[in-house]
């Protein structure tokens, strides 16, 4: 047997392609009713989201930009004042429980105080304003929301412990009855004091009932969410709370309530795959102190399910450029798939937020007696095609800039930003996930006309 | 501050960019922030490019914020050059740059030392100029570049060509309809016996630009982008240049006269042979555009009167209320445009064909505008085709920003003679439609399930049908009569009638028309 290898760490020059973390309003806004997204920022800002988010702009967004005009950056405008006048318009248009305002690389080189101005404001207008740095001179993409949620982390109200257990008794009460009503709530009683859950990451509210399901299968309730899917619903923190996240690109998140509000952290690898929900859950149950019931059946379903679809990409190999921090979970749900993962390419690798993720990947490669995949972090997009040509893999999970010239150079590819947006949490997501994964697979014909490559400049070169 | 949803033109980078990734072997390397890059998702997926789009981003992160880009943007720079060798790199600064006032020259000035590309920096300035005007002034700067050099070098070639012949200004990626656009212009002139010498920026090489004064004259066909560019070479080297659109019967006949004169000055000068283009504009408006025949059409006389609220680049919006007006003889109740920075020229070409001119960037006014005319059809942008949607009124799509379904793969060039008769089809489909729901709305719908739906009994109970008008349903198509019984009823109900008579049906059917 191989011996367990430990994964090596590179980190290239930077040069590649994401999403801006701006972007994250596209899906907060959604997720987060009540809100109102203000991203104080240029016409560089609006013109990326007005196409990345495509028809979403037709509907009415809750979201507009604070376009910064040339007297604010010479400062000749105040911008308190500015934001104000904006602000109260937002206010009596739509009226929302919170303003959020993404702050962006123009906030930052300019130095304007948004969290200085923000409680100001707040006063005046009568509206929680939460401020988060949004910008891409520190995050790539999906870091956009870990700013947005830590930042709401201060605004999550003070967990009291002891009405909160009489609370949460009667909710445990109410949960056993809907799921195992031949199980006695007394089953649950001694656990009931090791505290209680919250789980921060924003999911679609399907996808959050379903992990919630995915516990309360194992007695353990969720007490809430961070993002709730009102402002006004967000969970209470404090000594006694354990927290949990869901997706890998959550660390500042992670790391907030642990130092301002007193929570415990699970850290845990993400549920995404049913091999990522099963050990996911079993984490969380070791810490609650819980004995894992039916878990390994569970997975061994899930996995018979997918058959046709393992049947399709076993063997295959795969690359995946990294441009949203998904990027090890995914890989080691693919390598577990029976996939050879080439590369992991990742905008940003917090060793420690993710590091039972990354025991996991090396525990499922040993398992699958696969090679431990070289992990690149602020990857070069340029030597990575140049590698790619080199490999030859099956399939390339890449953001959209290169899936057409890719596609065309007869290397099939996935767009990366499907996985964020798509639903691939909790095991019965997996197969929606792997949907993906193999569309460009499942899609392939035979080549018309003998056209392998439809490139133009490969011609000369 | 200004609060914004929507913005019609891009910031100043893209129309750089634009330009740039349009030449061969030009690349484009920006200053700017993670993520800035998006150009590239764009260019890569509305226009389906299948090759990488030369442009990279040289990123601003925090350390650069500390200790400004020292020597990053240079080592970028020799970087792309040893990898890829193109002939130029245009170093393009965003709102980010310019906000740190970096030295971008300086950088360029050190870079071009060490490398075997020439590099410019784009000359734009963000907060004062949006996408298009960056992408006027970029192509002007590439060209004079290049043939200052040539000059200062003596590889200028001043002589022109033999036969005559013009080149193409203003062709490049993500432009509406720019590359059927350019197959149909190519075929203009040459039909008539020009050459094209040159099209650019659109697939042109920067070895060829000195060759560009050898053409008769320059073509401009869109007002937006190339208008630079041809007026320097006129003071410069006394090229004459044409920047009439040929979109439109007119428009293209103007344009070709234009050809014929600049031509025909020069043939006698070179005794050639004189060229008629009188009846070639003949023939084509006659036979090869189906436009002019449409318009005469009895499809094209429902339209007669018809109202219609048009807003788009200068370039498009002018034309096409041109088209309407003169050549379909619709009314255009509103013409509009978001080139700000053009408005005086097009307040003069739209003066006169419509009632009404408005010069904005704000996507809501545009939109009230429209819903407080209502108008029949709605040609626009793909905001407008959005609000025609919210407001139920058809839209046609004749102008940027638009979406990837823009990009049609099939060949619909909106210039030229085979352009009118796509902007023919454009316009009666938009207008047909919009009249086909209109009259199944005023039949009762498409709904057939409807026709055995009655109304519930206690309702009719104080409806009375009088005999005469009982038959009258009888008359109009089955499968609507059902639905038009019941709107009658409605109709009576909300006006407290509790006799239908042919007159109240009549009414009602009135009513639901208005």
């Amino acid at each position: 047997m191989k011996t367990l290898e430990i994964p090596t760490f590179e980190c290239e020059t930077g040069n590649y392609h994401t999403f801006r973390p701006i972007s994250c309003v596209a899906w907060l806004y959604q997720k987060i009713e009540d809100s109102f997204f203000l991203v104080v920022g240029t016409k560089t800002c609006g013109y990326f989201l007005q196409n990345a988010l495509g028809v979403m702009i037709f509907a009415e967004p809750r979201y507009a930009m604070a376009e910064s005009e040339e007297g604010d950056i010479s400062a000749q405008l105040n911008d308190q004042k500015e934001l104000e006048r904006i602000c109260l318009r937002v206010k009596s248009d739509r009226n929302p429980s919170v303003i959020v305002w993404i702050g962006t690389c123009t906030t930052e080189i300019i130095k304007m105080d948004l969290e200085g101005i923000a409680p100001k404001l707040e006063k005046q207008l009568g509206i929680p304003i939460v401020v988060a740095r949004a910008n891409g001179l520190d995050h790539a993409f999906t870091q956009g929301e870990d700013t947005v949620l830590a930042a709401m982390t201060h605004r999550c109200p003070e967990y009291n412990r002891r009405t909160a257990d009489q609370h949460e008794g009667d909710v445990a009460r109410h949960v056993a009855d809907d799921v195992a009503p031949n199980r006695k709530f007394s089953d649950g009683k001694d656990r009931s004091s090791g505290g209680n859950l919250v789980l921060f990451g924003s999911l679609p509210s399907s996808v959050a009932s379903q992990l919630n399901l995915e516990s309360r299968r194992q007695s353990i309730s969720v007490s809430g969410w961070l993002p709730s899917q009102k402002y006004t619903d967000l969970p209470a923190l404090g000594e006694g709370v354990y927290v949990c996240g869901v997706n890998p690109f959550l660390s500042r998140t992670a790391t907030t309530p642990m130092r301002r509000r007193k929570c415990q952290l699970v850290g845990a690898p993400f549920p995404i795959g049913p091999d990522g929900t099963r050990a996911w859950i079993e984490k969380i149950c070791l810490v609650f102190n819980v004995k894992p019931d039916g878990l390994e059946e569970r997975e061994n379903q899930m996995w018979k399910n997918l058959s046709d679809y393992l049947e399709m990409i076993t063997g295959k190999s795969v690359f995946l450029m990294g441009d949203n921090l998904l990027e090890i979970s995914l890989a080691r749900f693919l390598i577990r798939c029976g996939m050879v993962v080439y590369e992991i390419g990742i905008p940003y690798m917090d060793r420690r937020y993710q590091a039972a993720e990354l025991l996991f990947l090396q525990h499922t490669c040993e398992k699958m007696k696969k090679p431990m995949p070289r992990i690149v972090e602020k990857p070069d997009n340029y030597s990575q095609v140049q590698r790619m040509h080199e490999l030859q893999p099956d399939l390339a999970i890449t953001g959209m800039a290169h899936a057409n010239p890719l596609e065309a150079r007869d290397i099939d590819t996935k767009w990366s930003v499907e996985f964020t947006f798509a639903q691939i949490h909790g095991s019965v997501n997996a197969r929606d996930a792997l949907e993906l994964v193999t569309r460009p697979l499942r899609r392939r014909s035979d080549s018309i006309l003998g056209c392998r490559n439809l490139s133009r400049q490969a011609v000369d070169v | 501050m200004k609060l914004a949803y929507w913005m019609y033109a891009g910031p100043a980078h893209i129309g750089t960019l634009r330009v740039a990734s349009s030449f061969k072997n030009v690349h484009a390397i920006m200053h700017a922030p993670l993520g800035d890059d998006y150009f590239n998702v764009m260019r890569s997926m509305s226009e389906r490019e299948r090759d990488f789009t030369p442009v990279t981003a040289s990123i601003v992160d925090r350390h650069v914020l500390a200790r400004g880009s020292q020597e990053k943007v240079i080592n970028n720079i020799s970087r792309k050059d040893e990898e890829q060798h193109p002939d130029l790199i245009v170093l393009t600064p965003t709102c980010t740059s310019s906000i740190l006032q970096e030295d971008l020259q300086n950088f360029v000035d050190r870079a071009s030392l060490s490398s075997e590309s020439d590099v410019i920096p784009a000359d734009v300035n963000y907060h004062r100029v949006n996408e298009l005007q960056a992408a006027d002034r970029t192509l002007e700067q590439i060209t004079r570049f290049h043939l200052d050099r040539a000059r200062s070098r003596k590889t200028l070639d001043r002589s022109v060509t033999n036969g005559p012949s013009a080149n193409i200004i203003g062709i490049f990626t993500l432009g509406f309809h720019n590359q059927h656009d350019c197959r149909e212009l190519k075929r203009l002139p040459g039909e008539s016996g020009v050459a094209v010498n040159q099209v650019m920026p659109e697939g042109g090489s920067l070895k060829c630009l000195k060759d560009l004064p050898r053409a008769w004259f320059n073509t401009v066909p869109y007002r937006e982008v190339g208008l630079m560019t041809a007026t320097f070479p006129e003071k410069d080297y006394g090229m004459p240049y044409i920047s009439i659109t040929p979109m439109g019967i007119s428009n293209t006949a103007d344009f070709i006269a234009q050809i014929g004169k600049l031509v025909n000055v020069w043939a006698s000068a070179l005794s050639e042979k004189r060229l008629n283009y009188k009846l070639y504009v003949d023939n084509q408006t006659k036979f090869v555009s189906q436009a002019a025949w449409f318009s005469k059409s009895i499809d094209c006389q429902n339209l007669a009167g018809k109202e219609a609220a048009i807003f788009g680049d200068a370039t498009h919006a002018a034309s096409i209320t041109k088209i309407l007006v003169k050549e379909m003889g619709i009314r255009v109740s509103c013409s509009g445009t978001y080139c700000k920075h053009d408005a005086e020229r097009f307040d003069e070409q739209v003066r006169g064909l419509c009632d009404e001119v408005i010069v904005t960037e704000d996507h809501t006014e545009v939109g009230d505008t429209i819903a407080r005319i209502g108008p029949s059809a709605i040609f626009g942008t793909q905001m407008e085709r959005h609000i025609g949607k919210r407001i139920d009124i058809p839209c046609g799509v004749i102008s940027s920003p638009v979406h990837i379904q823009n990009f049609p793969l099939g060949y619909r060039p909106f210039l030229g003679y085979e352009g009118t008769n796509q902007i023919a089809d454009l316009i009666y489909n938009s207008f047909n439609l919009g009249m086909e729901d209109h009259s199944l709305d005023v039949f009762g719908g498409h709904d057939t399930k409807e026709v055995s739906t009655k109304s519930p009994p206690t309702d009719r109970k104080h409806i009375n049908w009088i005999p005469e008008a009982e038959l009258e349903p009888n008359r109009i198509p089955g499968f609507v009569r059902g639905r038009a019984k019941k709107n009658t009823e409605v109709f009576a109900k909300q006006n407290n009638i509790s006799e239908i008579t042919i007159d109240v049906m009549y009414a009602a059917k009135e009513k639901s028309s208005s």
